[in-house]
């Protein structure tokens, strides 16, 4: 189906999944604003949160399966495959968190049911993030899962720490999006448009390649992007605020949040940028100072929360190699995310059922013992930790296995070669999880008898691993979805004087 | 179905399905099961013995697609080199389950089970004709073995376990890049996108000065797995802590991946950087070193399975010096060497877990005499030693004879120093055995040890067997891997000129 923006009742369909998930939202906020009293409400705003966001999926699945396009250029919003599946990996990532707060909201008592609501915004914003075809909706999209998110990290409002980490979150984040806004202005100072498409005709026809005013701006919004994504040297507020805020909504920021500033990225480079800019040099550069910076710091971390926070700044390092690579690169980043995102909510919510009241002191020696008497959840967080590192078998080495691929096709080598030396120094945080769980004897023998997940958790976690299992040994599908999506993003004019490496469309028709 | 259709399949799924048997089974089961699963995995490999063609090439094949988007595919076959790896493998995880009917008390079902999947890995590894495929074998059979060593090692287990993985992780994720930039580099020229072998053997003249790159990112993995001279830290720590039937795994098995690699990819795929000076006399003078200095730090070990250990380093030293020789003789007695080494160190481990099982220490010092309260024990460890020292008339002396006669053609000052590592062999084993067994029976804790049971006997007759009959006549053995050895020298000889032009 080809839709004309032009028309407001395809203007309509191109927007239903948003426009569904805003009414969703706002119905769950006036059934929590009647219903906010005992557990039962705080259960039915999250099932009914989940309605919402299955709803929503059901109708980017009927914009996907009907191959929506758009007739000509998108003003404000895209309809490409990379909308659609980045939007399924929002909405999947919102859902296993909300899967996975049922029991703890209980148990930490946190019996706010505006959770949910906030958790919903958050998704719109980064919907908007994914899909946005102009800077400024893009910029709405990025305020909207900011706040919402700001407002999900200090949540627990009996925890200091937790005031503190949202304080934190506020202030930086806040900076990040002026720079940011600066950044847009700029650009369209130089440009006269805010449109990603019309950007990237303008840099070319009107040779805006090395115009000062131009680069500054695209620095700009580097250094607003690197924040989000928080990106070494810009992650200074992530451990603080990863480890203050309660732990399903860490393991909500270390993927969806994450994955949102992402996939602006991936679309703000590809189609506006193309070669243009100078930005691979200054990507690289963050790659580089993320993954060793990342993941030098994880190797000192003794607290499991905050090791997984600085693993995550180390993983968003790989994901910028995937995005020097441009073209073959947004396709691996989508099947990363799927394998990382899965891979990294399952960590969260194992960690969150272990720890009780801020998890934040769960060392990785208080999971000695795991395995003898909690076997199953041992092996979870086992393959859960392979995944994160990489290992064959588990989806997070298909992910890394794509990154690598487009990496070392488009010629950076040395990016490759950085990206497996780090990960190895990762082995060196994450093994030691596993062999305290299997390798030490538990400190005495109701070390871990609080470490239990409701039906719920224990399903969705079962799906999650068995989810990890599958995707690195058939990863076939997956890897097909994502190289449609991935080249759906229509890659900006090659400039004259820096064309676009010949690699990038080569690899694209590589397989 | 034929046999040979569903052999190699059957050989990688057939553990895989035991281990998940065991946890169906009650685990006061597992042994049993695991020692039934295992000796069938043995029936269904030992026909491979007969049914192999030597002159047949690769053999036995099975080519599936896996990952379509990228040409992987799920390809197995096997050749001369790589049927007695299998066999190998087959014919020691029986023996390793039995030896650890006694040794392991804590966890069985999980020891078992991971021992099973572990063979599977090792099988992959040496069947796998898809780069991709033999990546992810090569790193699979990592987690078990960690896991053995980690769980059921000594005292020092943890910190052996976490080495013994990063060593080859690190290897391995720099050859991973070096396949990845080989597949690229042939699809770029040829417009094929595929990790299959034979395809990327076909392609590797014109690597140009990558092929330096590639080939050392292949040697790294190879060489820690080896493991050559300064690589080798990580064994006598992994070999010491694992409990015996992962030292004999480790030993018998996992040390010839790295040579294994050597020989099916690394020096066909680059001839030309393979056989330049510098590499050769690296390679050749790192051998040399790993034979001497193995033993001489041999010697002074007072910890026996520790001397064992380092006697590895110096048995592969002589492997890797037969390969990068290149004659019939030294690749021929290279391939002997490595399955005397399996063979041999592998009963060596065996009897060291045996002593230890009585004694509860591995020192040498703590033993003496012990020919006259244990016989039998005494027996075997003697004929042992002497096969790993290389007395003729057992195996030992078979592989190294060949490789000191081929590689004298082609490297003769490497050749003779090497011949002492012969002596040296003899220095640290018989002054060893003479501790154990002959010196007088003063202490009390030895005078009262029994000898072997029936199940330790039954494990170490097999390996006694196997050291005569290759020691009187291996002509079954070398006859069905001349023609691959011959096939590997050629193209690698022929190639190499063109390639470094």
């Amino acid at each position: 189906m080809s839709l004309d923006l032009s028309t407001y009742a395809d203007l309509m369909r191109a927007l239903s999944p948003e426009s569904a998930l805003t009414v969703g939202t706002l119905l769950v906020l006036m059934l929590v604003a009647w219903r906010h009293r005992t557990l039962t409400d705080l259960r039915l705003a999250g099932w009914a949160t989940l309605v919402s966001l299955g709803v929503t999926a059901a109708l980017v699945w009927w914009l996907w399966w009907n191959r929506t396009s758009v007739e000509g250029i998108a003003q404000m919003i895209a309809v490409d495959d990379f909308r659609f599946v980045t939007d399924w990996i929002f909405l999947g990532a919102a859902a296993l968190t909300v899967l996975f707060s049922f029991r703890y909201l209980e148990r930490e008592q946190l019996l706010a049911p505006e959770y949910y609501p906030l958790l919903l915004f958050a998704v719109l914003g980064m919907m908007f993030m994914g899909g946005g075809e102009d800077l400024m909706v893009i910029f709405l999209g990025l305020e909207l899962m900011s706040i919402s998110v700001y407002v999900l990290a200090g949540f627990n409002r009996k925890s200091p720490r937790a005031a503190e980490a949202a304080l934190k979150y506020f202030l930086l984040g806040a900076f990040a999006s002026a720079f940011l806004l600066y950044g847009i202005a700029l650009m369209y100072g130089a440009t006269g448009t805010t449109n990603l498409s019309f950007i990237g005709v303008q840099v070319q026809s009107l040779g805006l390649g090395h115009m000062p005013l131009f680069l500054i701006g695209v620095g700009l919004l580097l250094v607003g992007f690197g924040f989000k994504v928080a990106a070494v040297p810009f992650h200074m507020w992530a451990p603080d605020v990863y480890d203050g805020a309660p732990t399903p909504v860490t393991g909500f920021m270390a993927t969806g949040v994450k994955a949102a500033a992402f996939a602006a990225l991936f679309r703000v480079v590809i189609e506006s940028l193309g070669g243009a800019g100078g930005w691979p040099v200054i990507i690289a550069g963050l790659a580089v100072a993320t993954m060793v910076g990342g993941n030098l710091i994880a190797l000192a971390q003794r607290s499991v929360k905050r090791m997984l926070a600085y693993s995550s700044v180390a993983h968003a390092g790989y994901l910028l190699v995937a995005v020097v690579s441009g073209g073959p690169g947004s396709a691996a980043f989508i099947f990363y995310l799927v394998a990382y995102g899965i891979t990294t909510i399952a960590a969260f919510a194992l960690l969150a059922a272990k720890g009780k009241g801020g998890e934040s002191d769960v060392r990785i020696d208080d999971l000695s013992g795991l395995s003898t008497s909690r076997p199953w959840l041992a092996f979870a967080l086992t393959v859960s930790m392979l995944s994160l590192l990489g290992f064959p078998g588990t989806a997070g080495f298909m992910g890394k296995w794509y990154i690598l691929i487009g990496a070392v096709a488009t010629g950076h080598t040395t990016l490759a070669i950085i990206l497996v030396l780090t990960s190895v120094a990762s082995a060196g945080y994450y093994l030691p999880v596993v062999m305290a769980m299997y390798m030490k004897p538990a400190t005495h023998a109701e070390a871990h008898a609080g470490m239990v997940f409701d039906r719920i958790g224990r399903v969705t976690l079962a799906v999650a691993v068995a989810a990890m299992l599958w995707f690195g040994v058939a990863p076939g599908r997956l890897f097909e979805l994502s190289r449609t999506s991935g080249a759906s993003l229509r890659a900006a004019p090659a400039m004259a004087d820096e064309p676009t490496p010949a690699s990038t469309t080569e690899t694209t028709s590589a397989r | 179905m034929n046999y040979e259709t569903w052999v190699l399949p059957a050989l990688l799924g057939w553990p895989l399905a035991g281990a998940a048997l065991l946890y169906l089974a009650p685990a006061s089961r597992s042994k049993v099961l695991a020692l039934a699963v295992s000796l069938i995995e043995f029936g269904i490999s030992v026909p491979l013995w007969w049914r192999f063609v030597p002159a047949g090439g690769m053999q036995f094949a099975v080519d599936w697609a896996w990952i379509p988007y990228w040409g992987i595919r799920f390809h197995l076959a096997l050749d001369g080199i790589s049927l007695f790896m299998v066999l190998l493998t087959t014919f020691l995880v029986p023996l390793s389950v039995l030896g650890s009917w006694t040794y392991i008390t804590k966890r069985e079902r999980g020891f078992y089970a991971l021992l099973l999947v572990l063979t599977t890995g090792m099988l992959g590894v040496f069947l796998s004709l898809d780069l991709f495929l033999f990546y992810v074998m090569w790193e699979v059979m990592l987690i078990p073995m960690y896991f053995i060593i980690g769980i059921w090692g000594g005292d020092n287990r943890i910190y052996a376990a976490i080495k013994f993985f990063l060593y080859t992780f690190l290897g391995s994720l720099l050859m991973l890049v070096a396949i990845l930039g080989l597949y690229l580099h042939a699809a770029k020229s040829t417009g094929v996108y595929s990790f299959d072998y034979d395809s990327l053997l076909r392609y590797n003249m014109n690597l140009g000065p990558a092929a330096f790159w590639f080939f050392a990112a292949f040697f790294l993995a190879f060489a820690i797995k080896v493991p050559m001279f300064p690589l080798h830290t990580w064994l006598p720590d992994a070999h010491v802590e694992a409990p015996t039937a992962g030292s004999v795994i480790l030993a018998g098995v996992l040390l010839k991946m790295g040579t294994y690699g050597f020989l099916r990819f690394a020096l066909p795929f680059f001839p030309g950087v393979a056989l330049s000076p510098v590499v050769q006399s690296v390679v050749v003078t790192l051998s040399v070193i790993g034979i001497i200095y193995g033993g001489l730090v041999a010697m002074v070990q007072p910890d026996f399975k520790k001397l064992v250990a380092y006697s590895s380093v110096a048995h592969l030293g002589f492997v890797m010096l037969g390969i990068w020789a290149l004659t019939l003789q030294s690749v021929q007695g290279a391939l002997l060497v490595m399955i005397n080494h399996g063979i041999s160190t592998g009963a060596l481990f065996f009897l060291a877990g045996m002593l230890y099982e009585r004694r509860h220490t591995r020192l040498l010092d703590a033993f003496g005499g012990l020919a006259r309260v244990v016989p039998f024990l005494a027996a075997a460890l003697t004929i042992v030693s002497l096969s790993s020292v290389g007395l003729p008339g057992t195996n030992g002396f078979v592989g190294e004879f060949l490789i000191l006669i081929g590689a004298f053609k082609t490297y003769p000052v490497a050749a003779v120093i090497a011949t002492a590592g012969v002596i040296v062999a003899a220095m640290y084993l018989l002054p060893a055995l003479q501790k154990i067994i002959y010196t007088p029976l003063t202490k009390p804790e030895n005078q009262k040890l029994r000898d072997l049971s029936a199940r330790e006997l039954i494990v170490l007759a097999p390996l006694l067997a196997a050291i005569i009959w290759i020691g009187v006549y291996p002509r079954p053995f070398l006859s069905r891997m001349e023609p691959a050895a011959q096939h590997l020298i050629e193209t690698v000889r022929l190639q190499a000129p063109a390639a470094l032009r």
